[in-house]
């Protein structure tokens, strides 16, 4: 379990080598989110349409290592957009992968565009 | 580095570890535990909860992960059972020595088994350790609806009382004294104690003097004296503790006359290396069988040993103490009895209502020296702080028990006139100063984030509702106000949004956070307004399916690994063999995990997302419908088999029920909610454990409301007797669309009924008397939900693009990989969690 945990590293924008076509952005719902597979990956991607950004992040919630955070509710506290895991509510904002609400360690992040309608994720690799 | 040794893990050897490590300099220390005990230290005070659900997890004070994150060696089932003060090292019951430079010895105390005849006899157990607990739960087991003894009708000995009847015996308390808790309680305030416990069905047996224990190899009575026996198929002892302080003994430590080990203000014995803290340390020639002072030792102790010599223990210790006794306010506080050469008693009797409070005030009036209430302890918090701020009087001190006549004033103002160093939590000794502090200071505003901040509040819990006024007190210094609001983005509580909704005909999230609410809202704001929508226009959870909780916005319940289970409804829990067969071939097909609920249906565990739309398509075509197991709703009205089988029904439970299930199916809530029909009073179908139930009588039906089971299980109480059907539907009707309409989120009706001013006579005056004048528009409004419903099931699969949402990947038709299951009794489960 733990190397499945491992396989998720965040991204960060400069470092983006491969854009990963996911899907058409009609795939995703309005202020909610759904799963994409990417190599071995599962990727939680939300389009956050009250703030006109999207997000992405793995999908394996690190408190009991389900793949399901893409079936969180999202929001925002202080301003901070989060995603809640549906099964114990742990928080994790969507900009740093920061757990907001306890002391789990942080969920890797991922850059998203959107292109022509389709929504690309950012792999380094 | 030098090596500490802790000697017993209790609760005050757990203490001293937690403020050992909390201190910066402790790092320069190695600490080793022993701990006789097989598990980690646990909280002895709330022993009788273990009752409740035989989970002694809940009673442990910190995983034995703490102590490895502290770098603390815990030894556990391992006895220290010779210290050698020359060479400073100790033995243990493994063969292990170990050299120390410092030892604490907190070994506790055991219970007091006075010298009876018999007293080694089967069915005699003593009340201390989870062992023993476990020990006399097996033989109540054998012995069910039997009756027991406690002998020793102190604190304990009551607390032993309640946990003998919640194994379903006969209880019988035992004292030698003439009054109950005689150390605590003056004569009069014992008699209303024991009145009130008599009712409760509690028998007292004072003045007795235990001769012999009788009964051939196991107990059948007890002797007190000629002629005077108690028949008892079980004795349990609580009479007292004696320090367990053979290490005292052994090393020639220097020893109380009648035990405990003698140690100074600074908790040295008379090896300054070797302190002992707790119930085995004798103070002041005192042995204090509290929590607190034991963990202001354990304080002591170790700032003694960090060289911060100025903490010493205080010459005279507050043995002030406040505790719910089988549900009864027991409190006392500085001398709780005394001559009248000391000063004057101020005395409230209402034997009807059992209560009992007794104030002690110095001669001049100006003083409160002490305590006792009995019934009814919300003053204790603020007469303590009296008594130990030494804090000037009111003109009439009677008010400070009975209340203050004319102009409705509080009778000692609020919590705000204490002194900034009165010590409001004293298990964390946090002071209201550093409460008000972290409010005004440091911005916390919830009891959540101050208790976070300071610890207040984390201990006993006793002084929760003083830390709430000085944290709604201070904010209102600086001019704001605390209320109910559903979270950072509503402010207003649910009932206002409730209204709001109603009122501006909104029926979107979006649409509602931009006119009432701030920013883009959250897990907490979401599902409540979810829930509002619902109980409002009664719309199903598929059309906002991103506000939903995770299970409405599947229509499923997750589970460990997951995968959702799948529960359709079956009304009443009637099912045809057809139906049943049905079941049993879709389980079959899906591979899914089959159990019967509680509620008297079939739950499906184990499938995945994707399958979720094709069980349902099936299950639909066979009749069956969505059963709303995943929602704030309905679940099942459970019944008994009634009239129509059963040789006592006295009326058709099955039928009543089935409708009754069918009429509210769908309703969205605060909460969830149950129902039940019993078709008599035997009660089979446990309706008042139900948040409405309705029970077969002659003449009529009984109608009870507010119950639940759960982590605190509640009976419902009577709304309305021997009433015909319809009324009594219509009763129910009103009382669930007040308490949807009134609740708090995720407030289920036991607690809602609770807060509810007034009471179930208020509601009583709602639903019967239409005191409020709304009954017809709660009628209205029940009954236009009634006529909305449809299966959210059957319109998620004949709609594409909500059968759509049903895939785990978006770009893919795999299935989730990290799904794995095992077998478990010809069935399967998740794998277990790492």
């Amino acid at each position: 379990m733990i190397t499945t945990l491992n396989m998720y590293q965040t991204v960060l924008p400069e470092a983006v080598n491969i854009w990963f076509k996911a899907a058409h952005i009609s795939k995703f719902p309005k202020n909610g989110g759904a799963c994409i597979k990417y190599k071995d990956k599962q990727i939680a991607i939300f389009n956050f349409a009250r703030e006109n950004t999207w997000y992405a992040c793995q999908n394996l919630c690190p408190h009991k290592m389900e793949m399901v955070l893409s079936r969180g509710i999202i929001g925002e506290e202080n301003s901070e957009p989060k995603v809640a895991c549906p099964l114990h509510k742990s928080t994790f904002s969507l900009k740093t992968g920061d757990n907001l609400n306890g002391t789990l360690d942080p969920i890797a992040t991922y850059p998203v565009k959107i292109e022509n309608d389709f929504v690309y994720v950012g792999f380094s690799e | 580095m030098k090596t500490i040794i802790v000697v017993g893990n209790g609760m005050v050897g757990y203490k001293f570890c937690e403020k050992f490590v909390a201190k910066a300099n402790s790092d320069q220390f190695k600490l080793i535990v022993f701990g006789e005990e097989p598990r980690e230290a646990y909280d002895r005070v709330h022993l009788s909860e273990f009752f409740e659900d035989g989970n002694a997890d809940r009673l442990s004070l910190a995983p034995r992960s703490w102590y490895d994150e502290n770098d603390i060696t815990l030894c556990t089932n391992e006895r220290v059972i010779n210290i050698d003060s020359t060479n400073k090292t100790i033995d243990t019951s493994k063969g292990n020595t170990v050299t120390y430079d410092q030892l604490v010895i907190a070994t506790g105390s055991v219970p007091f088994v006075p010298p009876i005849r018999g007293v080694e006899k089967k069915g005699v157990f003593v009340y201390r350790t989870i062992e023993d607990l476990e020990e006399t739960l097996a033989y109540a087991e054998t012995i069910k609806g039997g009756k027991a003894a406690i002998l020793g009708g102190g604190l304990l000995g009551l607390e032993a009382a309640k946990a003998v009847m919640d194994m379903g015996l006969e209880a019988n308390v035992v004292e030698f004294a003439p009054k109950l808790m005689p150390r605590q309680l003056d004569t009069r305030s014992s008699k209303v104690l024991q009145v009130k416990l008599e009712s409760m069905g509690i028998n007292i047996h004072l003045s007795k003097a235990t001769n012999q224990i009788l009964g051939n190899g196991k107990i059948t009575g007890m002797e007190f004296g000629e002629d005077d026996m108690l028949d008892v198929d079980m004795l349990v002892i609580s009479a007292g503790i004696r320090p367990r302080d053979e290490l005292g003994k052994s090393t020639g430590l220097a020893m109380g006359t009648r035990g405990g080990i003698i140690v100074n203000n600074k908790m040295q014995t008379s090896d300054p290396n070797i302190f002992a803290i707790g119930e085995v340390a004798l103070y002041n020639e005192m042995i204090y069988g509290l929590v607190a002072p034991g963990y202001e030792m354990a304080q002591v102790a170790v700032d003694q040993i960090l060289e911060e010599k100025e903490t010493v223990m205080a010459s005279s210790i507050d043995m002030s103490t406040k505790l719910k006794l089988i549900g009864v306010d027991v409190a006392s506080f500085g001398v709780p009895f005394m001559p009248t050469a000391k000063g004057h008693s101020i005395i409230f009797e209402n034997k009807t209502q059992s209560l009992y409070k007794r104030i002690n005030v110095s001669h001049d009036g100006k003083k409160l020296l002490g305590g006792i209430l009995v019934g009814d302890a919300s003053d204790y918090n603020m007469l303590l702080q009296l008594y130990q701020n030494e804090m000037p009087l009111p003109e009439n001190p009677e008010a400070l028990i009975i209340g203050s006549r004319g102009e409705g004033e509080a009778s000692f103002g609020s919590a705000m006139d204490l002194p900034d160093t009165a010590v409001v939590c004293s298990c964390e000794a946090v002071t209201k100063g550093a409460i008000c502090c972290s409010v005004l200071e440091d911005g916390n505003e919830t009891v959540k984030a101050v208790a976070k901040d300071t610890k207040a509040g984390t201990g006993c819990g006793g002084c929760k509702p003083m830390v709430v006024d000085l944290i709604t007190e201070s904010l209102k210094t600086i001019g704001k106000t605390v209320k109910e609001r559903i979270c950072e983005h509503f402010d207003y509580s649910r009932q206002e949004l409730f209204d709001i909704v109603k009122l501006r005909e909104v029926d979107n999230f979006d649409e509602l956070i931009d006119l009432a609410g701030s920013g883009h809202g959250c897990e907490v704001c979401k599902p409540a307004v979810a829930a509002i929508f619902a109980s409002i226009y009664n719309e199903t959870a598929n059309r906002q399916n991103t506000i939903q909780d995770t299970n409405d916005r599947y229509l499923a319940n997750i589970q460990r690994n997951g995968t959702y289970s799948v529960v359709p409804r079956v009304a009443g829990g009637e099912i045809t063999p057809k139906q049943l067969m049905a079941l049993g071939r879709i389980a079959q097909k899906y591979d899914l995990y089959t159990k019967i609920t509680g509620g008297q249906r079939i739950d499906m565990f184990g499938a995945k997302l994707h399958e979720l739309p094709l069980i349902w398509e099936e299950l639909i075509k066979e009749g069956f419908e969505t059963g709303q197991a995943y929602g704030k709703s309905l679940r099942t009205v459970k019944s008994c088999v009634g009239s129509t089988w059963c040789r006592y029904g006295m009326d058709e439970s099955v039928s009543f029920a089935v409708e009754i299930e069918h009429r509210y199916k769908g309703i969205r809530s605060p909460h969830k909610f149950k129902g039940g029909v019993s078709g008599c009073i035997r009660e089979c179908a446990e309706a008042r454990g139900k948040d409405f139930g309705f029970i077969a009588v002659e003449g009529g039906w009984n109608v009870y409301v507010g119950g639940n089971g759960g982590a605190n299980p509640k009976h419902a109480e009577l709304l309305a007797e021997k009433v015909d059907k319809e009324t009594a539907i219509k009763y129910v009707d009103r009382f669930i669309m007040f308490y949807i309409k009134t609740a708090q989120p995720l407030q289920r009706t036991a607690p809602w009924l609770d807060k509810l001013e007034g009471g179930i006579t208020y509601l009583q005056n709602i639903v019967i008397n239409d005191s409020l004048g709304i009954a017809d528009e709660l009628d209205r409004e029940m009954q236009a939900l009634v006529d909305s419903y449809k299966c959210e099931w059957k319109e998620a699969v004949e709609t594409p693009e909500i059968r759509e949402r049903y895939t785990h990947f978006v770009n893919s038709e795999e299935t989730d990989n990290n799904i794995e299951f095992v077998s478990l009794r010809d069935q399967k489960m998740p794998k277990q969690w790492a």
